[in-house]
């Protein structure tokens, strides 16, 4: 049975340093299988995290060979076996153990998203192609690769200032359901600063949902937020009727 | 007092879990004015609910208008060969559309039908189509929908946080005994009342869909604090997961493939569901369908790789690429198969368990006070096998009645103490691994478990294979109280793993012991010693599992509660 020698970080955040593994390869087999190979066999305090192990729950995102991945859905015959496959945790966020990053920025960025807000007397229908542009959005996982890759985040630490593409994303589901009644706008311009992303679509690329995340949502969310702030006519009636203040 | 060494939370309602059914039960509890903490093993949002695909059961008839709550209570009876709880499948058949509809309300968004209603879908067992669903992404849309609504609404959430003992004050639950999984830090929760919604015991077999996470932990949590657990013999193995290649093994491939119209054959490209189920084919119930499979497989008319064959390519690439998006990639890049153009290989897996902790039908409440549980965790519902759908819609009805039920008796409640010593021997316990210098590693006894129980207590079972299965456990359980571990308690999962195996060793021994008195196949327990329903005997009674005073466990029997007579019509009469 051919074998591949896995390069995984080891560490915390006092520092650490690459371990190399041996692990057989089986057909099919997935970076992730041949962590769970290093727990079983040689290393069981070597923290990852994973649940469904289907591409479905967003757990085990890393960055393989220098890309950010799944590792439940990154084939080892992608990759190439006559060297180390090096595996790191996701670096835009702080190390906790070996693979395993703190996330929970994540989480207090979504809290200030506004909710799902309809009208008091909604009917209840909507037509399916309405709906599937948000539908679009709402397949995200979770895995936060964008968020790791965002240069904004990953390079400038805008972490307080800005809210990235994992949270347009949601913004955009939000914003363009068909019975929603609040305006976000203010939000994205001020405290998630979106103006912030340059639209290098880098988020875009490693989305293993495939959301066209700068195109179906950042860029419509931006256009929003130019016509409510910086539209010189919206500006002048505003000025004279007091009128559509967000 | 808690004791002053541990970092201590206190909340009116405890809720343990954050799949559907604990999210669920932690907005309606916080609805009755409690404070709630949810704690979970995982990060927010991956419990094993975001892995359910095929959709919600709910009988909204937008779809078929002949559809009510009485056939989708029916269906549910019939399906579970009536060992259900007949008032939970009422309840559940009657409060499921507007549970559905309530998350319409709070931002989900499923596919629609062409006047602009939530669409519904054909199942296994389900007279009518029956399940709203998003693709074959359901459960995602569900958890999303629900932990935003939750977290809106304010509860606090105690994340990569293992519970490992329930703490009583006399007769009464009133806290939980956890650890961080980052720090291995302990912490104390009290609480007034306390919601076990852990769901299932999966991670105990060896090809199962299930994730790390399914190690019985609530069932185990609830018979060591002393409540019952029932009909545990009854595991479902899902009839269609993956079989090649090896590390995707037991992976869920939805049974919205067959709802959508896929079509099973064996490798002479019989479609043998003919022979088992003329008039339901493909969508017959999950159990019928799984030894369908397995016996295909074991007279030798298998697929290359020891399974089936599933196809939907006869349907066009667009519509399967639309109704069962993940299917696609999952398929494509896992398995370098297009099921637009070929068909999939599929074969059993171990997915779900419908025997569970022993609750009141309309509360959720557990036989200890102050313990509820609601999902997976919580038996009754389903029966002797469950219908696909019926889970996700389980999660709502019951989390909410359970979440209720918690908080109006922690509203009524005065305030408790915990002894310093159960803390002591909880945290004591959780220690003793490290001290242990040499010893196995818990993953070697965790994959002679799974290997055990695969192979002695899977879908065919009989006597024999029972018993040693039931030795191997003790054995198991030897071997469990030797483990050491490496490393320090940062994050370490061969730790994690030490505490898990020991409830899966719980549940399993629970499982086997159950299986083996079962003497009848009935549902998802099939025997190959006993190969008929016994309607006479086992037909009217339930197992029961309590905890005997030295921690071993006590298996004894308890007659069916009486269906009243209106059930019983309805039950009667067919469409």
């Amino acid at each position: 049975m051919a074998e591949a020698t896995l390069r995984v970080y080891r560490g915390d955040k006092d520092g650490g340093g690459h371990v190399d593994y041996k692990v057989p390869v089986a057909p099919g087999m997935v970076v992730l299988d041949a962590l769970h190979y290093i727990q079983g066999h040689q290393a069981p305090d070597l923290a990852v995290r994973w649940n469904c192990k289907a591409a479905k729950c967003g757990s085990c995102s890393g960055e393989v060979n220098g890309r950010p991945k799944l590792m439940c859905k990154t084939r080892m015959d992608d990759l190439p076996l006559d060297q180390p496959i090096t595996v790191n945790p996701l670096k835009t966020f702080p190390i906790i153990k070996d693979l395993v990053t703190d996330v929970s920025l994540n989480y207090r960025i979504n809290k200030k998203i506004p909710p799902f807000t309809p009208s008091e007397n909604t009917e209840w229908r909507m037509q399916q192609d309405d709906i599937d542009r948000v539908q679009e959005f709402r397949k995200c996982i979770e895995c936060f690769l964008c968020q790791n890759v965002c240069h904004v985040l990953r390079d400038h630490q805008k972490t307080e200032e800005f809210g990235g593409p994992r949270f347009f994303v949601r913004i955009a589901g939000l914003e363009m359901h068909p019975l929603d009644t609040v305006s976000r706008t203010e939000l994205l311009k001020d405290e998630l600063g979106i103006g912030f992303c340059n639209i290098t679509k880098c988020c875009t690329e490693v989305c293993p949902e495939d959301i066209h995340i700068t195109d179906n949502a950042i860029i419509p969310l931006k256009e929003r937020v130019v016509d409510d702030y910086y539209d010189p006519v919206r500006w002048v009636i505003r000025k004279l009727t007091g009128r559509g203040k967000k | 007092m808690a004791n002053e060494k541990y970092e201590t939370h206190e909340h009116d309602v405890l809720i343990i879990g954050a799949g559907g059914a604990g999210l669920r039960a932690s907005i309606e509890a916080l609805n009755q004015g409690a404070s709630v903490g949810v704690v979970c093993k995982s990060l927010l949002g991956k419990a094993h609910t975001v892995m359910a695909e095929g959709g919600v059961a709910a009988a909204m008839a937008n779809v078929d208008a002949a559809d009510g709550w009485k056939p989708h209570f029916r269906d549910t009876m019939r399906g579970g060969k009536f060992m259900n709880n007949w008032r939970m499948a009422q309840l559940h058949a009657q409060e499921a559309p507007e549970r559905v509809l309530e998350l319409e309300k709070w931002g989900a968004l499923f596919d629609r039908t062409p006047d602009g209603r939530i669409l519904q879908r054909a199942f296994g067992g389900h007279t009518y189509k029956r399940l709203a669903h998003v693709g074959d992404r359901t459960g995602l849309e569900m958890i999303r929908t629900l932990q935003d609504r939750g977290v809106q609404q304010g509860i606090d959430v105690y994340m990569e946080c293992t519970v490992t003992k329930l703490l009583k004050d006399g007769d009464r639950v009133v806290g939980a005994f956890a650890y961080w999984r980052e720090t291995g830090r302990f912490v104390v929760f009290k609480a007034k009342a306390v919601v076990i919604c852990t769901g299932g015991i999966g991670k105990a077999w060896r090809v199962t869909s299930n994730s790390w996470e399914y190690t019985g932990d609530g069932q185990s949590l609830a018979f060591e604090a002393g409540a019952e657990l029932k009909d545990m013999e009854f595991v479902q193995f899902h009839p269609t997961g993956m079989v090649w290649p090896p590390g995707v093994q037991g992976i869920l491939v939805t049974e919205a493939v067959r709802g959508e119209g896929g079509i099973l054959r064996n490798k002479n490209g019989e479609r043998f569901m003919e022979k088992y189920d003329p008039k339901r084919m493909e969508l017959s119930t999950r159990d019928v369908v799984a030894r369908s499979i397995y016996t295909e497989v074991r007279e030798g008319r298998g697929s290359e790789h020891g399974g089936a064959y599933l196809d939907i390519s006869h349907k066009p690439a667009d519509y399967v690429k639309k109704k069962l998006p993940s299917m696609y990639h999952q398929f494509k890049e896992l398995a370098d198969v297009d099921i637009t153009t070929g068909p999939m290989e599929v074969g059993p897996t171990c997915h779900y368990v419908m025997g569970g902790i022993n609750v009141e039908a309309e509360t959720g409440a557990a036989t200890v006070k102050g313990l509820y549980a609601a999902g997976e965790a919580a038996a009754g519902l389903h029966g002797g096998n469950r219908l696909g759908g019926n889970s996700l819609s389980d999660l709502l009805v019951f989390g909410r009645r359970a979440g209720m039920a918690a908080a109006q008796y922690a509203n009524g409640i005065g305030a408790s103490s915990v002894s310093n010593d159960q803390i002591e021997a909880a945290a004591r316990e959780m220690l003793e691994p490290f001290e242990r210098a040499s010893g196995e590693s818990p993953y070697d006894v965790h994959r002679d478990l799974q290997e055990s129980m695969q192979n002695l207590v899977g879908i065919f079972r009989n006597q024999e294979d029972m018993t040693k299965g039931l030795e191997n456990i003790y054995q198991f359980k030897e071997r469990a109280k030797k483990v050491s571990v490496d490393g320090s308690r940062m994050f370490n999962p061969g730790w994690h793993l030490a505490r898990d195996l020991t409830n899966m060793l719980i549940v399993a021994e629970a499982v086997a012991l159950s299986a083996r008195e079962r003497k009848e196949s009935r549902g998802a327990h099939a025997r190959v010693d006993f190969e008929k329903l016994d309607d006479a005997m086992w037909g009217k009674q339930h197992n029961i599992i309590t905890r005997n005073a030295d921690g071993s466990l006590n298996l004894s029997q308890r007659p069916l509660m009486e269906m009243p007579e209106e059930l019983k019509q309805v039950l009667a009469e067919d469409e």
